[in-house]
């Protein structure tokens, strides 16, 4: 988790990472609802998990909790000092959410093997879509870095 | 006195006592609000309804029919303990019984009170890595060993489990939120936010062997019922800490900018004679402590 350093344009920066904080939260509270809560597709625990992947689960778990707290605060206090930059935090939203969204598809899924989207199906289909899925929001979140970046914007 | 009897009957006394204990420390803050409340410094409603919350979940928790439904079913014991170990004391921390206790004292008195939680004994247990350890570590200490069978089978034993909750409790969030009492150590925010990380994994990680490896064992616990108690202690844990983060950034966010990078000094010195000699803890360096971005 990047912090960014005091210059004198942290606001767009702050703005920014801030919001990243948030889309990985956010994106980490729709996985937990709706594939864990709701369609149930993901399991809760899984034997074929190695220690590791049960342990680092954990960590990302927390992670992710303090991450939607902490973005939501620090933006509120940079509204509250009118230094949010709405255009550098949209950009950050949808980073984070496809950065989390990549990162669970590929690390936590298929590297660390915590667990599998859904059982007793063909994986790929649902690992593409997932992945897929990861890109076009990162997509979007470039889209809106660039915009951000224009000079008109600053 | 066999476990399968129930413990409604079996010693009313012992029962009733964490009852009429809150009831007692009840009147003593109430009374304690109520005469600071016609001072001129008065003491906030917020306060009070935090103790009473604090206090009402503490009664569901400790009531006589809940203790002895909890024995026999571990979803219940487990929502007993998320009342008693996490969302109580968050309660009872926010409503700053210390400051409180501080200003009713006689000055005397009150000074030793100040000495007492600036003790060595104090200051160890009231540090947030060692509040973790007796609160986590307790956990995994209780439900991965046979600790928790062995409770179910001595009163006295059980009762001392739920004491630890609650002590063990309080000490971390305090330690974590280090206010409004002002707290023993001057720990800055990036550290306490680092030690609550630790404590929402550990905790998460806690829910997920119980429900895998079937903890605790030797207690004749349907396997659903441990699954469904592991997975009550996972997002129940959740909230708890979450509401607790919250708290934690809402006293950051109320603290003005030019203060955020020292914690308040120990201000609760209670008016005296000579209170220069006990000006508590005082922060000697502003680096120590250190500014969130």
């Amino acid at each position: 988790m990047a912090t960014p350093p005091p210059v004198p344009l942290s606001d767009t920066r702050r703005s920014f990472w801030c919001a990243v904080l948030i889309g990985a939260g956010v994106m980490a509270g729709i996985d937990e609802i709706l594939f864990h809560q709701i369609l149930q597709w993901h399991h809760f625990f899984d034997h074929a998990t190695p220690t590791v992947g049960i342990l680092s689960d954990g960590l990302l778990h927390a992670a992710e909790l303090l991450a939607l707290v902490a973005g939501f605060f620090l933006l509120t206090d940079l509204a509250r000092r009118q230094q949010l930059s709405v255009g550098w935090a949209w950009a950050g939203v949808f980073l984070g959410m496809g950065g989390f969204q990549l990162f669970d598809g590929i690390v936590s899924h298929k590297l660390l093997r915590i667990h599998q989207i859904r059982y007793d199906v063909d994986l790929l289909v649902y690992d593409l879509a997932w992945n897929l899925s990861a890109l076009i929001l990162l997509g979007i979140g470039l889209w809106l870095y660039r915009r951000a970046s224009r000079p008109e914007h600053r | 006195m066999n476990e399968s009897n129930g413990a409604t009957s079996d010693i009313p006394l012992l029962a009733m006592l964490p009852l009429i204990l809150l009831l007692i420390i009840n009147l003593a803050y109430l009374s304690a609000a109520y005469r600071q409340r016609s001072t001129t410094r008065g003491w906030s409603g917020w306060r009070t309804g935090f103790f009473i919350t604090g206090s009402l979940l503490l009664g569901v928790a400790f009531a006589p029919p809940a203790m002895a439904w909890a024995h026999h079913d571990l979803r219940l014991h487990m929502v007993q303990h998320l009342l008693i170990g996490m969302l109580a004391p968050l309660a009872w921390v926010l409503s700053a019984p210390v400051t409180l206790l501080l200003r009713t004292l006689p000055p005397r008195t009150a000074r030793h009170v100040v000495v007492l939680l600036q003790s060595r004994p104090v200051r160890t247990i009231s540090h947030p890595l060692s509040a973790l350890l007796l609160n986590i570590g307790g956990m995994y200490w209780l439900y991965l060993t046979p600790l928790y069978a062995t409770t179910l089978q001595h009163p006295a034993l059980h009762h001392w489990m739920h004491l630890h909750f609650l002590v063990a409790g309080y000490l971390f969030y305090w330690s974590i939120l280090a206010g409004p009492d002002a707290a023993p150590h001057a720990l800055g925010m990036r550290f306490r936010l680092g030690v609550l990380f630790v404590s929402m994994a550990t905790h998460s990680i806690l829910g997920k062997l119980m429900y895998g490896y079937l903890w605790p064992r030797g207690t004749g616990h349907e396997v659903e019922e441990i699954q469904a108690a592991a997975q009550l202690m996972y997002y129940g844990g959740d909230l708890a800490e979450v509401l607790l983060a919250i708290a934690l950034f809402t006293m950051w966010l109320r603290t003005p900018p030019s203060r955020r990078s020292v914690l308040p000094p120990y201000q609760p010195v209670p008016p005296a004679r000579d209170s220069g000699r006990y000006a508590g803890p005082s922060i000697t360096s502003p680096s120590v402590s250190k500014r969130l971005p």
